[in-house]
């Protein structure tokens, strides 16, 4: 058990921080620090052609194998590549539904033509996704969708009708990988197809959500008879749950660490406005930050634990990786608390009208989110009691009241 | 970057694990609170001899294993696990801790082979004044006093929550400059003092604890005169009160691995029941409420793991850079960044105090009636975290401290520094 690089990892990470110390500058400085949760809606444009300037670096899809046009670098390297982004304050990646979900999942399960026809997109920075798989009645119970998709046999395509929620990026992607029934008859998570469809089409409308930030970052997406070529489906119908639980691993990933970086960036600022403000004065906020330094701290050597372990023989999750996302979420969260309890009175004063939110404001409501979106924490507690302690699973309503 | 056990981590948690499971039963645990000794010094003895525990990271040079800090958290995380009522972590945590910081060469030759022979040993710093505000861990709590005498020292004073005070065979005294406050003055003196041998100068007694799986006791001092050479150090290193804290700080990590296998077995033992305890015609584990308490024990675990790995980590590198230097003083020479310990530390012991007692809690709700009897163990557990908890610092006495090294001085992390830079 060790801390420490390797010299050439270490070598490594100056050839990545001189590379961003070399780039983003520039027409790039703007947006250093933005895009990131609660601010991706900001600086499309700009954030869209950066992820052109990482590509043209080699520095997008770096998990990727070189075979499939990524850099092939090792998990030390991924991390440390993450860490020294956010220490540059590299903005939101606009690319990172592609090159984290989408573009790992058309590698594991996809055929050879997905993988020629999407993944050069993804690497470029030039094509973007977004993810279908919430829908209005499928939050916490995902397998609940009732998006459904038909196979025209005449056309050889699949036509797809229904709604999708919470798809961030909706309204930029050129393509969204989509959940839908290809089984009318089907139930829960028998019967789902796994399907990668083009947005700019006729039967795809996406409408903004209005979030508790003022800002829409997160859009509805309305499938009315849209079309996906056969050809575009992964897997076979029926294979969709499996390749969308296999996405979920994927989430899971380095980009933790990076995500982590982040938190540190948002905890100095507290920090900066504690010293500032005389609040690092007040034993009770002094103890409240200690306790968010403890934690954080943690969370960034559980994250090395879990990239370290190996996952069981059964791809199941070791136990430090169980609990990540209801650790974090919920530290996150009481971040946001921190950060308005710190700046005190000041913290309810908008940096301008009519709903211009100072980036800790902004971060303090978006949080919410955070113990909500993949996976609640009560979702996260049963996940936590059913796999990871052997508890047993919830009854089925059927035999719920029998007993 | 690997951080996991290695293979030889692996056996070393797995052979402690088996071991113990078998030694340490509910039985025996209660067989030891109830002795005069508080542990059964047979399997001392036999831990000593057989297992050779206590020489974990002891480097070979003084008769030890030479195996590092990570080692020894994993087997103090079993002993905490099992319960095990012992003289371990008084001899180890603290004592041959304080031997290998503080010692000079001549004193570690002379002072570690007698621990390595299974002699058990303690550290005693402070007294009343360690129960002030709540909890008050540091040097400048050091009451006893020493004075300078013809051949050697003299000294006073009263020591209080001595752990293992009445049956260690090797007590390390701290003791301040008569006349000198806060962190000035402090060194540390070592006293052979086998429990069965009256020494002129100390008295020893025992005080009753709550948790009766850890003994503590008092320890007066009435002019006891101590040789020069068992002054740890060289007398003109005037930084005793640093030197104590990363012998704290050693100590402190070791006791937050053991406070994280408490939560461990907590919550083992609290899965395992509620999946044989019946209610409403089916085992309360399938109630999202147990099941939701339970999750959140298994992440306090996690985490504490996670925190006390890093922190043996960091505890494994301060020791080396301690023990690289080859001066008398190796103090003088080397760069051990305190800060990073004192950091670990702190991070460490704050989290896991507040893991075991919380899990500690909630089993003992999730037990119900059985887990307020006697019979139960799960009081054991509860009684060793509040104690392992006021040990060394509770979890706001940490925090303080660590909130004193965030917003206090002008150190910035690394990471800080940088976007400080690039700004």
């Amino acid at each position: 058990m060790k801390l420490t690089f390797s010299a050439a990892d270490e070598a490594f990470r100056e050839e990545i921080a001189g590379w961003l110390q070399r780039n983003l500058c520039g027409e790039f400085e703007a947006i250093r620090f933005r895009g990131g949760p609660g601010d991706e809606h900001m600086f499309h444009e700009q954030r869209h052609a950066w992820e052109q300037k990482m590509a043209e670096g080699g520095w997008t899809c770096i998990g990727w194998p070189k075979s499939v046009g990524g850099r092939g670098c090792s998990i030390e390297q991924q991390v440390i590549f993450h860490e020294e982004y956010a220490r540059a304050g590299g903005p939101g990646r606009v690319g990172h539904i592609g090159e984290g979900l989408a573009g790992p999942t058309i590698i594991a399960f996809g055929s050879e033509a997905q993988k020629q026809k999407y993944l050069p997109g993804i690497v470029s920075g030039k094509e973007l996704w977004c993810q279908g798989y919430s829908e209005p009645g499928a939050g916490s119970d995902l397998a609940n969708v009732k998006t459904k998709a038909r196979f025209d046999s005449a056309r050889q395509q699949w036509v797809i009708s229904g709604q999708k929620v919470w798809t961030s990026l909706a309204h930029e992607a050129d393509y969204c990988f989509v959940i839908a029934r290809t089984d009318p008859d089907s139930t829960a998570h028998k019967g789902l197809g796994f399907f990668l469809v083009k947005m700019d089409q006729p039967g795809v409308e996406v409408r903004p959500i209005q979030q508790i930030t003022g800002t829409c970052e997160f859009n509805e997406v309305f499938f009315d008879d849209a079309v996906c070529a056969a050809d575009d489906m992964v897997g076979a119908p029926g294979d969709g749950w499996k390749v969308a639980m296999g996405l979920l691993g994927f989430e899971r990933g380095v980009s933790t660490l990076g995500q982590q970086m982040q938190f540190q960036n948002e905890f100095n600022d507290i920090l900066r406005i504690a010293q500032q403000n005389g609040a690092a004065q007040d034993p009770v906020l002094r103890q409240r930050i200690a306790k968010a330094h403890t934690e954080l701290k943690i969370m960034r050597y559980n994250a090395m634990r879990m990239l370290s372990g190996q996952a069981g023989s059964d791809g199941a999750l070791q136990r430090e990786a169980l609990i990540y996302k209801l650790y974090w979420a919920t530290w996150h969260r009481e971040l946001g608390e921190l950060a308005m309890d710190v700046l005190g009175p000041e913290s309810q004063i908008l940096e301008g009208a009519p709903y211009q939110l100072s980036r800790l404001q902004a971060m303090y409501l978006f949080v919410r989110s955070d113990t909500i979106y993949g996976g609640t924490n009560q979702i996260q507690r049963n996940i936590i009691a059913e796999r990871g302690l052997g508890m047993p699973k919830e009854p089925k309503p059927t035999t719920a009241g029998t007993q | 970057m690997e951080f996991a056990f290695t293979e030889e981590q692996n056996m070393i948690r797995d052979t402690a694990e088996s071991f113990l499971r078998e030694v340490s039963t509910s039985n025996a645990i209660r067989a030891a609170m109830e002795s005069v000794e508080g542990y059964d010094p047979a399997l001392w003895q036999s831990i000593c001899q057989d297992l050779y525990w206590q020489a974990i990271h002891t480097p070979e040079a003084y008769g030890g294993m030479g195996l590092g800090y990570v080692e020894l958290v994993a087997m103090q995380e079993q002993m905490g696990r099992f319960l095990l009522c012992s003289p371990f972590f008084a001899s180890v945590g603290l004592a041959t801790n304080a031997l290998l910081v503080a010692g000079t060469e001549q004193q570690k030759q002379t002072w570690l082979p007698e621990l390595m022979a299974g002699k058990t040993a303690t550290l005693a710093f402070g007294g009343n004044a360690l129960a002030q505000r709540g909890g008050t861990w540091h040097a400048a709590a050091v009451e006893a006093t020493w004075q300078h005498t013809a051949d050697g020292y003299v000294l006073n004073g009263e020591y209080r929550y001595v752990l293992d005070a009445t049956t260690a065979d090797i007590l390390i005294l701290t003791a301040r400059q008569v006349g000198s406050v806060g962190a000035e003055g402090v060194a540390l003196f070592v006293v052979a003092a086998a429990a069965e041998v009256e020494v002129e100068g100390i008295e020893r007694s025992a005080l009753p604890t709550m948790d009766q799986t850890r003994r503590q006791g008092c320890i007066t001092l009435n002019s006891l005169r101590v040789p020069a050479e068992q002054r740890l150090g060289d007398p003109r290193d005037a930084r005793g009160g640093q030197t104590l804290q990363i012998i704290l700080d050693l100590a402190t990590i070791a006791l937050a691995a053991e406070q994280m296998g408490g939560a461990q077995q907590l919550l083992d033992m609290t899965v395992a029941y509620s999946k044989e305890r019946t209610q409403f015609g089916r085992p309360i584990a399938g109630f999202q409420a147990i099941k939701h308490k339970a999750a959140d024990m298994m992440l306090r675990v996690e985490v504490a793991r996670s925190g006390v790995y890093y922190a043996a980590c960091i505890a494994q590198q301060a020791l080396d850079d301690l023990l690289s230097g080859t001066s008398c003083d190796s103090l003088c020479n080397t760069p051990c960044d305190t800060a990073a310990l004192a950091e670990a530390a702190s991070i460490a012991k704050s989290y896991c105090s507040e893991a075991y007692f919380k899990n500690a809690g909630e089993a003992i709700q999730i037990h119900g009636g059985v887990g307020f009897t006697w019979e139960y163990d799960v009081h054991l557990y509860f009684k060793r975290a509040k104690a392992s908890e006021h040990y060394l610092g509770n979890a706001a006495w940490h925090r303080e401290r660590l909130a004193s090294l965030l917003l206090d001085t002008e150190r910035l992390d690394k990471a800080d520094l940088h976007q400080e830079a690039a700004r």
